[in-house]
């Protein structure tokens, strides 16, 4: 009956974002899908996959991809929850640690994957360091192009330091929506800090630590400067990929049919972890 | 074995607030005590130190004799029923009731036998699969008590339990935990700011103010001789009356002047001259209709029917009071009325400290 009264005026205000949304998102996507799909000549095709598959990029920069989520979302995990536990427990200056946690989230992608070069680099810092106190007596070359673990490494390693706080911030988010009463009632009930976080914080995180899966997830799909910065041509990525075949061999159908790949992923990882991670209404109090 | 020893407990917040101060109590092996106060008196917050859910600036905790002072809340043998009931919403009653049994990493078969066990004391059998969402208050806080007494804890503490349900509940449930109480001979701590509650739960009663204890006794004693003038206004409904006077000895007897009206009384106690606080209950004033030797002259201001007799505000001099009168009483506002006060049950107070002035 409210709605009634207000008349268009709801739809009206909603007209901007839409029409953002409609420009800058739901027309390129449908742009892109429509390269994917079709030829020069505008027939509908499936040739770009098939280039896109027959490549010798593709199956390196999917597996990279894949691997990269698998070691780096744990490991972000591990670190956002212990980080965001730290915040909450309201100990002296724990408030300053969610800033301190913070401050990554206020650097480029690009920027950070060049300080992580700087430590990595053949007269980088780690090598100055180690040569300065005596361990190495030359520079170890932890950046080499034909060891794809060390890449792999670093790149998990700045990935981690880059974005992990975005997950512990929607963690201390989740943390701070759950009473206090709980946690007293898992110490006075006999739970370790162990048995804390698995039996009472992490079920009742659980629509936190689903849209930080999300989101992490997504965005680690999308991982690209941080991987050009540190691994230049010595290993690759989707959106890598994306980008070789869009900016230097030219070819925008097989960029859009990267690009189609990267969201039906993203699509089936959101899917996934919504089926895996199900928020039962009874359960949430 | 389970005696609770509270010896010099202080907890300050925030380097200035004392919210409990100084704190020496103790609480016998199957005691049910009440921490009866006002809010912002330290009771929960002493209850909290007596979990292990916050620890003292100075002072002990002894539980069965062990000092517990250092220890977390796992290590202390206690069992907690919480104000909200913090009943756990992704977990199904069973297992909110089972939850203590399983960090301890019960058997599975006692771990059924106990929560069943448990939940048919407070009768929760039928909904043992169900979630906190699915129940209603009275429900969810019988889980929280379960979850409590499955424990077989050395101490029971409970945090205003009650405070959340309707009235009506509430005066159920305080029978049926009375009973539940004294079936398991647990040492209870039980908070409240309901005076009513305290009364008809404890075997003692501490009574707290500003982070200190003020008084603790039985709960007749602490209603019949109020150890301060605070005591004796926050307990009973209506609150104890305490009218100014003076007293003087003359012969043997002793009288008090209540403005221009004066009461003779057999004795006094000993350390009583000059001004006082006489405090008197409602139901210890016998009200007459007639002038009576003994009694003082007064007059009525407000006569309130409350079924089972009449509550009358009466004022002496400049000073109210509110007596108790058989319901056949012919009270009227604004006619005069004689007011005979049991002589054994006036109490006297320092009118400066509110302190009472021991018997002598």
């Amino acid at each position: 009956m409210r709605a009634q009264r207000l008349g268009w005026a709801p739809y009206a205000l909603l007209l901007p974002s839409l029409a953002f949304l409609a420009v800058f998102f739901a027309v390129p996507m449908v742009r892109a899908f429509g390269l994917a799909f079709r030829d020069a000549g505008g027939d509908w095709t499936l040739a770009s996959w098939r280039t896109m598959v027959d490549d010798a990029g593709f199956r390196e920069a999917l597996r990279t991809t894949l691997i990269l989520i698998v070691l780096i979302i744990p490991v972000q995990f591990v670190l956002a929850m212990a980080m965001a536990l730290v915040v909450n427990a309201r100990l002296k200056w724990s408030g300053l640690w969610l800033y301190v946690y913070a401050i990554p989230l206020g650097i480029s992608e690009l920027a950070a994957g060049i300080i992580w070069l700087a430590i990595f680099d053949r007269q980088g810092w780690l090598n100055s360091i180690l040569e300065g106190i005596g361990i190495l007596d030359r520079p170890f070359i932890f950046l080499n192009y034909q060891e794809r673990g060390w890449l792999i490494f670093a790149i998990v390693l700045a990935e981690a330091w880059r974005a992990t706080s975005i997950i512990m911030i929607i963690l201390v988010a989740g943390l701070q929506g759950i009473p206090r009463d709980f946690f007293e009632a898992a110490d006075v009930f006999g739970a370790t800090t162990w048995q804390k976080v698995r039996r009472v914080i992490l079920p009742m995180l659980r629509p936190s630590v689903q849209v930080a899966l999300i989101l992490r997830t997504i965005l680690a799909f999308q991982a690209f400067a941080v991987v050009i910065a540190l691994a230049g041509s010595g290993t690759t990525v989707l959106s890598a990929e994306a980008y070789r075949w869009y900016y230097t061999i030219r070819d925008s159908h097989v960029a859009a049919a990267y690009a189609a790949l990267i969201l039906l992923l993203s699509v089936a990882c959101t899917v996934l972890f919504l089926v895996l991670l199900p928020t039962r209404e009874e359960q949430m109090g | 074995m389970a005696e609770i020893r509270l010896e010099g407990i202080t907890k300050v917040f925030d380097k200035k607030v004392r919210a409990v101060d100084d704190v020496d109590l103790t609480v016998a092996d199957q005691e049910f005590m009440v921490l009866l106060g006002p809010s912002g008196c330290g009771k929960t917050t002493l209850m909290r130190m007596i979990a292990g859910l916050e620890y003292p600036e100075h002072g002990r905790v002894l539980i069965g004799g062990r000092d517990v002072t250092d220890l977390p809340p796992r290590k202390r043998r206690i069992a907690m029923v919480f104000q909200s009931y913090a009943v756990f919403p992704h977990l199904t009653v069973f297992e909110n009731i089972a939850f203590g049994l399983r960090m301890q990493r019960t058997p599975k078969a006692e771990v059924t036998r106990r929560v069943e066990g448990a939940a048919d004391l407070v009768q929760l059998t039928p909904y043992l699969g169900r979630y906190s969402a699915q129940l209603s208050g009275g429900q969810r806080q019988r889980v929280a008590v379960a979850r409590a007494i499955v424990m077989n804890p050395a101490v029971l503490l409970m945090d205003e339990p009650l405070s959340n349900l309707d009235a009506l509940l509430r005066l159920t449930f305080r029978a049926e935990l009375k009973r539940l109480v004294a079936e398991l001979k647990t040492t209870t701590i039980y908070v409240t700011h309901d005076q009513v509650e305290a009364m008809s739960l404890g075997d003692r009663v501490a009574v707290m103010r500003e982070g200190k204890v003020v008084q603790v006794g039985t709960p007749m004693a602490v209603y019949d001789r109020p150890a301060t003038q605070f005591v004796g206004s926050f307990i009973g409904s209506p609150p104890m009356n305490f009218l100014r006077g003076r007293t003087e000895r003359e012969n043997g007897y002793a009288r008090v002047h209540l403005g221009a009206e004066a009461l003779t009384i057999p004795a006094l106690p000993a350390r009583t001259d000059g001004e006082v606080l006489v405090g008197i209950r409602a139901e210890n004033v016998v009200a007459e209709a007639t002038p009576t030797p003994g009694a003082i002259a007064a007059r009525t201001e407000v006569v309130e029917p409350l079924g089972s007799h009449l509550l009358v505000t009466a004022i002496v001099g400049d000073q109210r009071l509110k007596i108790q009168a058989r319901t056949d009483f012919p009270a009227q506002p604004d006619t005069p009325l004689w007011l005979r006060p049991e002589p054994d049950k006036l109490r006297w107070y320092d009118p400066a400290t509110g302190q009472e002035i021991a018997a002598g």
